[in-house]
């Protein structure tokens, strides 16, 4: 093909339209490139939408965006089988515009997100698939697609293509994804009517709850469990380490079977109908899973690059945020007339370690591993917390000295003084 | 050769639900798709354009979202795209639509001459086969319904052949152009366009004609008014209460394998076998 471009976007899900849109508005001749039949049609997320990401990207996504409830409630559930002990944060000053978090359906939204895009002058091709990265001299210098036409020229590509990106293994720029290093989750929308999600959730029109779960929820592998609501739909799902699955043998659809059946869960979908069901691949190897994210002419964004915070459940704002800063980066060196060197596009990782991306990302650089290594937060821990609260609020007759003393001795019981204290910090040291 | 194809954008009927309350469709999240039958009808024009040249213009009559149907069409190597939308239309059965399309078509016309109309057999939403006619007659052309093949064409003589399934065979057909032809499913495969035809297609200005656009004076004639179907009802089929059973027979010989099942199927069902000798008789 003659036509050539500045750049060439591959993924048209959070990432690849932040980067498509913020480098058309920057002047660029931008060609995207989705494999999937419409853009979204291939994403997968909870989802929430955290406007703060969105909003640097689109200022006012508010007026056209399809949102499906703002958030005022936050759930912290932590379950054993047959109970949940946990925190209800709900504010009021939630309810106050402009929202902070907002439940959305992603085929919806990367369908709006992608229009923008094309809007602002991005050329989107879809049901293509790039097969190859153009490499010549050691410069990326376009793509290679599974149609015909032949090869697409561009000065950049950047490499949205979600997780478990097939290009980058392929190219040779990051190692095959490993199992310890990625979630699988499942998930289901459950229809329900409008007023039956209000009632039951205590909630108005428009304003939505978020209920987060850990525990035994995830069958003693690592992992957790959510709920959302949409506007005439419960989205649920629950999500472990790959390599969990392997070694414990649980298929994801008995664990959300057995999360659906859960007496505090059952109650809440009751009556609904199941219009949807998908799996996805989570990047959650943290900080350090991160492989190089620039080189001569390429770039990597969102999940492709490992850009997930996995304990605050951030994701979305992760991708787009970087494939925002991925596209400034080429703007200004477009703007400087700099080529895009590897020297050049260094100044996106840069742009990554001043933002919030990095800072999170780092800060939590332990907690994978350490996780990983201790099961006893996913097993033995709920199973204490519930038997020690349900001590107490029983009444039977029973001294609250005892109950304290019965409380204590089941804990070291379980994990021994030292096991208790190990364990404390190593949580501190995770969050720290 | 100019040949026409008319589309229709329908809810993928495979992930429709009747509520089980109010009985309405639940159409919320159901993806938009083209008609499917209508992508067979397309392909055949687009190999009657590889052969003799010419033109193929896609036409839709629908809301402003059916423009993505079109780009599709035009990625598949479709030349040009009219989306009819207005809200006069809303609550068109089949006479109103066709009524619409064939006005639209006629307004075509007038640029360039058609010589092929194109439909698919039927939608998957409305299931009527009602509309394809219903254009035909108004334009007066030659009408070649459930068409299997296009066997010939002869340019000079403007005359067609195909082939038509119907009821027990295989008719071989022959008429003059100007012809609208449904097409049977499964009589093509869809191309997967190249490169050049989607980077067209996402860049093509799509014609949208509204109801004056479109050369329609008469409004009684579209929308509710030129609509005389009334849905009295919608309700979803009762599930049958009987579960169907399997019977596994195994036998390379086909004589065997038939007596070995009659035997199976007649000591299941003792009665089966004296209802059948009856029936014979």
């Amino acid at each position: 093909m003659a036509e050539k471009f500045d750049v060439i976007v591959v993924g048209a899900g959070m990432a690849g339209n932040a980067a498509a849109y913020t480098l058309a508005k920057g002047g660029l001749k931008v060609l995207q490139i989705e494999r999937g039949e419409t853009p979204g049609s291939k994403n997968v997320q909870g989802a929430i939408l955290y406007a703060d990401a969105i909003e640097k990207i689109i200022p006012d996504f508010r007026d056209d965006a399809p949102l499906e409830r703002h958030l005022i409630e936050q759930r912290v559930w932590v379950m054993d089988d047959a109970s949940y002990m946990g925190t209800h944060y709900r504010s009021e000053d939630f309810n106050k515009p402009p929202y902070n978090r907002y439940t959305i359906i992603r085929v919806h939204f990367d369908q709006w997100f992608n229009k923008k895009a094309r809007e602002a002058g991005v050329l989107t091709i879809c049901e293509t698939t790039v097969t190859d990265l153009l490499i010549e001299g050691g410069k990326v210098v376009g793509v290679r697609t599974d149609r015909q036409g032949g090869e697409i020229r561009a000065d950049a590509v950047i490499l949205a293509d979600g997780a478990n990106s097939r290009l980058a293994v392929k190219a040779g720029f990051q190692p095959e994804i490993k199992p310890e290093n990625v979630a699988l989750a499942v998930k289901e929308i459950h229809f329900l009517p409008q007023e039956t999600i209000e009632a039951r959730f205590n909630i108005g029109e428009e304003e939505g709850v978020v209920i987060e779960m850990a525990g035994k929820i995830s069958a003693g592998m690592m992992g957790t469990g959510f709920l959302y609501t949409n506007k005439e739909s419960i989205t649920l799902g629950v999500g472990c380490m790959l390599s969990d699955f392997k070694e414990q043998k649980v298929t994801p659809y008995e664990l959300l079977d057995r999360m659906k059946a859960h007496p505090s869960i059952a109650p809440l979908i009751a009556g609904s109908e199941m219009k949807e069901y998908a799996a996805h691949l989570i990047p959650e190897g943290g900080y350090h899973a991160i492989p190089q994210v620039y080189g001569e002419g390429w770039m990597i964004a969102g999940d492709a690059g490992q850009f997930v915070n996995g304990i605050h459940r951030e994701g979305s704002n992760l991708a787009m945020t970087t494939g925002m800063l991925a596209a400034q980066t080429l703007v200004e060196l477009k703007a400087a007339g700099k080529p895009f060197s590897a020297a050049n596009l260094a100044e996106y990782k840069q742009k990554l370690d001043d933002s919030f991306v990095m800072k999170d990302l780092k800060k939590y650089r332990r907690m994978p591993e350490i996780f990983h290594k201790n099961k006893q937060f996913f097993t033995t821990y709920p199973d204490l917390l519930s038997k020690a609260v349900q001590t107490l609020i029983r009444v039977d007759g029973v001294d609250k000295k005892s109950k304290e003393k019965e409380i204590r001795k089941s804990f070291v019981e379980s994990r021994s003084l030292f096991g208790l204290i190990g364990d404390a910090f190593k949580f501190w040291r995770a969050v720290e | 050769m100019h040949s026409v194809v008319c589309i229709k954008q329908v809810p993928d009927s495979a992930q429709i639900r009747v509520h089980p309350v109010t009985n309405t469709i639940m159409r919320q999240g159901v993806p938009a798709i083209i008609n499917p039958y209508d992508l067979f009808a397309l392909e055949e024009a687009l190999r009657l354009k590889d052969k003799f040249g010419g033109t193929v213009t896609v036409i839709t009559m629908g809301p402003p979202m059916a423009e993505a149907a079109l780009r599709k069409c035009l990625s598949f190597g479709a030349d040009d795209a009219i989306l009819v939308s207005d809200r006069a239309f809303a609550g068109s059965d089949t006479l109103a639509t066709s009524y619409a399309l064939s006005a639209t078509i006629r307004k075509v016309m007038q640029d360039m001459p058609v010589d092929l109309i194109f439909t698919g057999k039927q939608t998957i939403d409305g299931d009527t086969a009602q509309v394809g006619p219903g254009i035909a007659k108004r334009l007066d052309f030659q009408l070649l319904t459930y068409v299997s093949k296009i066997v010939d064409v002869d340019l000079a003589k403007r005359e067609i052949q195909v082939e038509r399934r119907a009821e027990g065979g295989v008719q071989l057909l022959k008429t003059s152009t100007p012809c609208l032809i449904t097409m049977l499913e499964g009589t093509n495969e869809m191309r997967f366009g190249d490169l050049d035809d989607l980077f067209r297609a996402a860049r093509h200005e799509l014609k949208v004609w509204d109801r004056e656009a479109a050369g329609i004076d008469a409004v009684e004639m579209i929308g509710l008014k030129g609509s005389p179907t009334v849905v009295s009802k919608v309700f979803a089929p009762k599930p049958r209460s009987k579960r169907a059973e399997m019977i596994e027979v195994h036998d390379s010989d086909p004589k065997n394998l038939a007596v070995t099942l009659l035997a199976k199927l007649f000591t299941q069902h003792p009665k089966l076998e004296q209802e059948i000798a009856k029936r014979a008789v």
